[in-house]
């Protein structure tokens, strides 16, 4: 199950962890994991159905310029950061 | 040059060739934007406030209409009003009614120079003598120029619908601050109790500006079918596209950008200011042409500068040269409208270093200054300023060699930052190892009131879409069709990537930059983008023309493609052998024309990191620092025009240098910028300077066909930092505010001495 590092300001929404699993193929249908375990995440990282715009979405370690759509695997590593000026991550 | 991991032998890649726009450029006729004659042409003119912050309560523009040779004047009435949408204008996302706004205030002038009306008239004089006679009735406001002013409850509000972001939670009272952000790692307090050694110092940065040499330019003629063709400055002619059509709400198949040549950006040229209005005065004057040129004033006053800021470091390191902990605020100025590079800042501040405990927030606070631009690492140069003099501090009071201290504590494959992401392979590690053992760095400086610095930095780059096409012509050579605006000497670059996919001489490929109606869409020169993802565009398309060309061959030769071979130049198919330019020239005959085009948006990109030395020597009667020697040295990947990456490493110490001893904005208290003009905005020349030199390492990127990784911003982030460095060991005080002036390096002595 892919784990996600979840950004320092959501954490009250998970009791304070800074990592959880979550199941999902997608970026998208990991949040919507997310959101079944912590209610609220979602609308914090979701806005007019697109990751907000101050965030890039990075995948093992790599910024994806799919977002959302981002495929994911059992093994990956979700982190949502912010984004930097160019709109690159890491 | 130094070179890590396996050495790839390239024939094109690492040349320097002529660069290709080289004698345009050099006997006066490339053309820029300010060359642009039209039949029927009509230049504008800009009407910009005199206040800081100022309601709007009535425009008068009737005496100017009247004006002879006036043909339209326009305000906000005349831009659509458009919701709050967010659009990504690569390096940094803005709201589009803040971004219309900002072409011409609609209700509030929020900075001194903020345009409120604009006038197209049959000559420039008669257009700036109209522009006076608009009568514009302002309330005057107090302005706030300040963040930490700025933010405190009491402070005029610029924005009466702002509320401070959260990532989506918003808040309740009407603010300056318009988002807070918050990385962590670990645990901050314990990482504290660790630490031998801690060190906490305040910083301040002033307001600089990009210093472009060309001024912002706009052209643009609305013909009667509608369709809109704009000829003008930018980064990006895609980005102009896409943000006229929204702020005008014109479809973007209407309009056709056409980028001119650039005499320089480094951010500022990816928003738009004058290509809008250009467009406005061309419908409302009966379709003729309209150009629009700023004057340098315009420049410094109304368009993007980067934020001054308030920054905050703490760090902890153990007896053993670990740094243990590491926390600091970050407050940017954002200017008029929301959207400083502070988030990019809080990625920069620590992230050429290994800490397990770690707390950065960052808040992005307009003021009454102009909307802040990306300028070059956006945010970067202010940070490490900040974090570089405390790692530097750090390292004295552990009595360990700066760069030893650095490298120690250095992150290489599989750190974490302080957001949590794991670097890929870096060359951090190989860069700091190159700056010890440099000439520079072996050379003991002796003198009185001299002292080395030395200052490390980060920048993330970034991949974007590109496209590109080329063609093979008759006589055996290629033109290269491609998107990126050319600043620093993209086209030969790409050219050498389409030549050396391709096993041509570099002469064999000719490159120009397209408009937006001539190649697919590519995001603009910025991010370090460029060299990396154009040119695996360009790869792309030598790859399948090489594919097309092997089937060709295949069909002279009665064989399937499979049995035809390509290198070097050649085709061969058992016995039977042809050139690249042999095959060329029967092409007509083996199914006519040969073209290829693709488009990439890659995701693997790779960081650069740098590390800069730097010898001064200071007058302590005048406060006058005098730069003795100075080293950047920086992983490329693979540099493939080294000149070039050269060129770009000394380009971005000359404006860090600059930003760190002479460049700021000065405001009065009214808000009213003093020195917009460049006697007054003090920048720094080739006289101010030695060379620069420069040690190119290589750490190829594992992530593009020609291990490139961008080069053009993270030579920016160091010099501030390695300045104030070097200032300490040659005076012994420690600088915290930039500019470090003749007037504040005095008074920083006067104050030692008590």
């Amino acid at each position: 199950m892919p784990v996600v590092w979840i950004p320092a300001l959501l954490r009250p929404l998970t009791g304070g962890q800074a990592r959880v699993q979550a199941a999902g193929a997608t970026v998208q249908a990991v949040i919507v994991s997310l959101e079944a375990q912590y209610p609220g995440l979602q609308a914090r990282l979701i806005t007019d159905g697109q990751l907000r715009p101050e965030l890039a979405v990075v995948v093992d370690g790599q910024t994806s310029p799919l977002k959302l759509r981002q495929p994911l695997t059992d093994a990956s590593e979700v982190h949502f950061v912010i984004a930097m000026s160019g709109g690159a991550g890491p | 040059m130094t070179t890590a991991d396996k050495p790839t032998e390239f024939k094109v890649l690492g040349s320097t060739p002529l660069r290709q726009d080289g004698v345009d450029k050099v006997t006066g006729r490339a053309q820029y934007g300010a060359d642009i004659r039209l039949p029927g042409m009509l230049y504008g003119a800009v009407l910009r406030s005199p206040h800081a912050h100022a309601r709007i309560k009535a425009i008068d523009t009737r005496a100017a209409e009247a004006y002879p040779g006036v043909r339209a004047v326009v305000t906000a009435q005349d831009l659509p009003e458009l919701e709050s949408k967010v659009a990504d204008l690569g390096e940094g996302s803005m709201n589009l009614r803040y971004q219309s706004n900002n072409i011409l205030a609609r209700d509030k002038v929020l900075y001194f120079g903020h345009a409120v009306a604009a006038v197209a008239a049959v000559n420039a004089h008669a257009a700036e003598a109209a522009a006076a006679l608009i009568q514009v009735e302002y309330e005057v406001l107090p302005p706030v120029l300040d963040v930490r002013q700025a933010m405190r409850p009491d402070a005029p509000i610029l924005l009466a619908e702002l509320r401070t972001d959260e990532l989506g939670q918003k808040g309740e009272q009407p603010t300056n601050v318009a988002a807070h952000y918050l990385d962590e790692a670990g645990d901050l307090e314990q990482g504290f109790r660790e630490a031998d050694v801690v060190v906490e110092r305040e910083f301040t940065t002033a307001m600089v500006h990009q210093g472009y040499i060309e001024p912002q330019n706009a052209t643009a003629l609305v013909t009667a079918d509608g369709q809109v063709t704009i000829w003008c400055s930018t980064q990006g002619a895609f980005g102009v596209r896409e943000q006229t059509a929204e702020i005008l709400r014109l479809p973007v198949s209407k309009i056709r950008v056409i980028p001119m040549e650039i005499g320089g950006g480094f951010g500022g040229k990816i928003g738009v200011y004058l290509e809008p209005l250009a467009v406005l005065l061309s419908r409302k004057s009966g379709h003729r042409p309209v150009k629009l040129t700023m004057s340098r004033r315009d420049v410094l006053a109304a368009t993007g500068p980067t934020s001054g800021s308030y920054i905050k470091v703490k760090m902890g390191a153990n007896r053993a040269g670990q740094i243990t902990a590491a926390q600091a605020t970050l407050i940017y100025e954002a200017g008029a409208y929301p959207g400083s590079p502070v988030g990019s800042a809080m990625g920069v501040i620590f992230a050429p270093y290994r800490i397990p405990n770690a707390r950065v927030e960052g808040y992005d606070v307009v003021v009454n200054k102009p909307r802040t631009a990306a300028y070059r690492a956006p945010g970067g140069t202010n940070a490490a300023f900040a974090s570089e003099t405390v790692v530097d501090e750090l390292a004295e009071k552990l009595g360990l060699d700066p760069l030893a201290f650095r490298l120690q504590n250095g992150v290489q494959e599989g750190d974490r930052r302080v957001n949590g992401v794991a670097y890929k392979r870096i060359g951090l590690l190989e860069v700091l190892r190159a700056a010890q053992s440099s000439a520079h760095y072996q050379t003991p400086l002796a003198g009185p009131n001299r002292g080395r610095g030395v200052a490390a930095g980060y920048w993330g780059n970034y991949g974007g879409k590109s496209s590109a096409s080329a063609s093979v012509n008759a006589d055996g050579t290629v033109s290269l069709q491609e998107g990126s605006v050319d600043i620093g000497g993209s086209r030969t670059a790409l050219a050498m990537q389409l030549a050396e996919t391709l096993g041509l001489p570099i002469e064999a490929v000719r490159a120009a930059v397209a408009d937006t109606d001539a190649v697919g869409e590519t995001e603009g020169t910025y991010g370090s983008r460029t060299t990396f993802a154009t040119g695996w565009a360009v790869y792309e398309v030598g790859q399948q023309l090489k594919t097309q060309l092997c089937e060709r061959a295949a069909r002279l030769w009665n064989v399937a493609a499979e049995q035809v071979q390509y290198a070097a130049g050649v085709f061969t198919s058992g016995e039977q052998r042809l050139t690249f330019a042999e095959l060329a020239a029967q092409l007509d005959r083996l199914g006519g024309p040969v073209v290829a085009s693709a488009a990439v948006q890659p995701k693997t990109w790779g960081p650069g990191f740098a590390a800069h030395i730097v010898d001064v020597e200071v007058d302590p009667e005048t406060g006058k620092v005098q730069v003795l020697r100075y080293t950047a040295v920086q992983d490329a990947g693979k540099a493939v025009y080294p000149n070039y990456v050269a060129s770009q490493m000394q380009g971005g110490a000359a404006q860090g240098i600059g930003w760190a001893l002479n460049e700021e904005y000065v405001y009065d208290a009214q808000g009213r910028l003093l020195n917009a003009n460049w006697l007054d905005y003090r920048m720094l020349v080739t006289l101010d300077l030695p060379m620069l030199e420069t040690v190119i390492v290589e750490v190829p990127n594992p992530g593009h066909p020609f291990g490139v990784r961008g080069v053009g911003e993270v030579p920016i982030v160091p010099p501030a930092a390695a300045v104030a460095n070097a200032l300490y060991r040659a005076v012994g005080v420690r600088m915290a505010e930039l500019p470090m002036a003749p007037g504040r390096l005095v008074a920083a002595l006067q104050a030692r001495q008590g």
